[in-house]
């Protein structure tokens, strides 16, 4: 019987998955307590704010509200171009580890592993300490002449994208390894025995075989690259303020809005969720072609 | 007239190792060409070098008179079937068949009447559309096999592509694969280290071991004048006895069997003294009254069509006959004493 062996495994799904995000769901639809905390008395105060716009002092007309739109447009956006840069350069160090013989291979994939042995947020903050002014990188290349003052990186774009392609690069190149592992090249031979060039073989054999450890990558940077606060806060400060720390300062202090902050998580959620279930609908698709 | 393919003393060593020491064949337009030999002893290896997917180490390899030793897998006009057939499992069979014919530059339309016309003539037109995945072990066989002829290479490589099948499925793929070759005029060069299926289907064969070409010649070469030793040994069942030349002029050379029993049997140019003798069991005949050789009977094993007899002739030595289970035969059982008979050039001397 499958059930009873599954019971703990759901019992930690259940308590320890579904039941936050429905909690998270309901206080989405509490009033707001001043200092933090929830009143219980239904209210969609929270998803107002988010999506309309009454003025300044809530007397205009109610016009679509953009302030937290643009915060998701600008994350979705960074999330975005962080997982394209995790692809461009997680594909390659993927392929290289997965075509070395199979005893150094561990060695590889144990060194990719081992700056996530520390805290992620004791990286970032290191990652700060790198590049901010007068930190190595930059005393680095003065010291080669590169460069005459400092680069600006600290509190840039750029350094939130380092941020982030640095946290979640493993997580591109753990499931395309996997998948490039388990191709088998005598297809790339069959190919090239059909007079297929090295360029076609690539994109017409071996790209659609390990598109799905391609995708799983994808997925497991744009998600969490999506609800980041940490590289963002650390490493962007103000001027790039992300969905993340959208969340994170409503939960904060006595400063903070449950509801909003639980509102919020769940519209992020919801669109994550449709992403996911656009893909896996397109996936199904493909396959009874 | 050119050969489809000409092999002159292709090495192939991987580090230490060496895989091929020399080998050189011709193979004929047209022909049905098969290297057999028992595992590693290099076939794969010299297929691969004609693919391109082994670079040689010393040699040269023509084909058609052009020397291809040292183009790209994807320059070179022949295709393989492989073993493990690799077809593109993200293609439907179609897609697989027009891969080729994709990569040669035809368009949609001539590409997909080509490769309708490739499955229909391995019966799979029902299958076009379907994954590889969804196909049985002999189905993926013929794609494998349409896919690799559609872009009508000038030869044709298949590495063990039976090996993956049941018997029946196998028999009657030997006789499928020997009509497509008849039927398109390509020159195919098989692999197998099975003999049964290097006798039915091939033109010629180069039986190999070692990295060596021990021999190449006709079905009825090979199995009726082995070269060697190996040869005689690899190819169907055989008597190996160790005798003792005593007497050699022009085509016959007397010999002793360890026994005592002297024999007369064709041998061209044979030295005197310590040599082997094959003697092919179906080639022993039942005497009656007084024969060529007197053996005693220790075992009888039933067969069907055939009975296999164990013997001892006189002196101790192990001998084999397989006589044909007929109405007429009385079956010799076990203990009795018998007189053989051997058919006219049974007994060959052989070189080591
Ligand atoms: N990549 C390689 N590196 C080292 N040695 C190899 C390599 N490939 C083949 N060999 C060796 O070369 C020899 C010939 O191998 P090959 O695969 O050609 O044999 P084969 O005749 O096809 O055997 P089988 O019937 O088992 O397929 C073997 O001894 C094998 O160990
Ligand atoms: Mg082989």
């Amino acid at each position: 019987m499958a059930f009873p062996l599954l019971l703990p495994t759901w019992a930690m799904i259940g308590i320890f998955l579904l039941l936050p995000v429905i909690l998270m769901a309901i206080y989405s639809f509490l009033t707001k307590e001043f200092r933090g905390g929830v009143v219980w008395e239904f209210s969609l105060a929270a998803y107002d704010q988010f999506f309309v716009n009454r003025g300044l002092f809530g007397d205009e007309p109610a016009t679509l509200e953009w302030t937290y739109i643009g915060i998701f447009w600008r994350s979705i956006w960074q999330a975005i171009v962080a997982t394209t840069i995790c692809l461009l350069i997680g594909f390659p160090t993927a392929w290289f580890i997965a075509t070395r013989a199979p005893t150094t291979r561990g060695v590889w994939l144990f060194l990719i592993t081992i700056p996530y042995w520390v805290n992620l947020l004791i990286r970032t903050v290191s990652l700060k300490f790198l590049i901010r002014d007068n930190g190595p990188l930059n005393e680095f290349l003065m010291g080669l002449g590169v460069i005459d003052s400092p680069l600006p990186l600290v509190n840039t774009n750029l350094a939130v994208q380092l941020g982030l392609f640095y946290s979640y690069l493993p997580f591109m190149v753990l499931p395309i390894y996997a998948a490039v592992e388990r191709y088998d090249f005598a297809y790339s031979e069959a190919a090239a025995d059909l007079y297929a060039s090295r360029w076609v073989i690539m994109r017409e054999i071996i790209m659609p075989i390990v598109k799905p450890g391609i995708i799983a990558g994808c997925i497991l940077v744009f998600v969490p690259s999506l609800g980041a606060f940490l590289a963002p806060d650390l490493l962007g400060g103000a001027k790039t303020f992300m969905i993340g720390s959208l969340i994170e300062e409503q939960f904060r202090g006595s400063l903070g809005n449950w509801p909003f902050g639980a509102a919020v998580s769940m519209i992020l959620m919801s669109l994550v969720l449709m992403a996911l279930l656009f893909y896996a609908r397109s996936m199904a698709r493909e396959g009874t072609r | 007239m050119d050969q489809a393919i000409d092999i002159e003393g292709a090495v192939k060593r991987y580090g230490t190792v060496t895989a091929l020491h020399g080998v050189s064949l011709s193979i004929a337009d047209n022909e049905f060409f098969t290297l057999l030999g028992p595992s590693g002893c290099g076939k794969t290896t010299l297929l691969r070098m004609i693919a391109g997917f082994e670079d040689i180490t010393a040699g040269e390899i023509r084909l058609f008179g052009q020397n291809i030793a040292r183009l790209e897998p994807n320059q070179r006009p022949v295709n393989t079937v492989f073993q493990q057939y690799a077809l593109f499992p993200h293609m439907t069979v179609i897609e697989n068949v027009g891969f080729g014919l994709k990569m040669k530059g035809f368009d949609a339309t001539q590409r997909k009447a080509r490769a309708g016309q490739m499955l229909e003539m391995v019966h799979l037109s029902d299958y076009a559309d379907r994954r590889p995945s969804q196909l049985s072990g002999g189905q993926q066989q013929r794609v494998a096999l349409a896919r690799a002829l559609a872009p009508e290479p000038k030869v044709l490589l298949l590495d063990e592509p039976l090996s993956a099948l049941d018997l029946k499925l196998r028999q009657a793929m030997r006789v499928e694969l020997k009509q497509l070759q008849e039927d398109t005029g390509i020159t195919f060069i098989f692999v197998t280290h099975d003999q049964e299926e290097a006798l039915t289907m091939s033109d010629r064969i180069a039986v190999m071991s070692s990295g060596r070409v021990q021999q190449i010649g006709t079905a009825r070469d090979i199995y009726e004048t082995p070269v060697n030793r190996f040869v005689a040994d690899f190819i169907g069942e055989t008597n190996l006895l160790e005798v003792t030349v005593s007497k050699a002029d022009g085509d016959t050379a007397e010999v002793i069997l360890p026994g005592g029993h002297h024999l007369i049997c064709p041998a061209a140019g044979a030295r005197l003294g310590q040599q082997h003798l094959s003697i092919r069991p179906e080639r022993l005949r039942l005497a009656h009254g007084a024969g060529q050789l007197s053996a005693t009977v220790q075992r009888v094993v039933y067969l069907g069509t055939d009975l296999h007899v164990m013997l001892v002739l006189e002196g101790g030595t192990q001998l084999v006959a397989r006589l044909q289970n007929s109405r007429q035969l009385s079956a010799p059982e076990a203990g009795a004493h018998v007189f053989l008979d051997l058919d006219d050039g049974a007994a060959r001397l052989l070189a080591d």
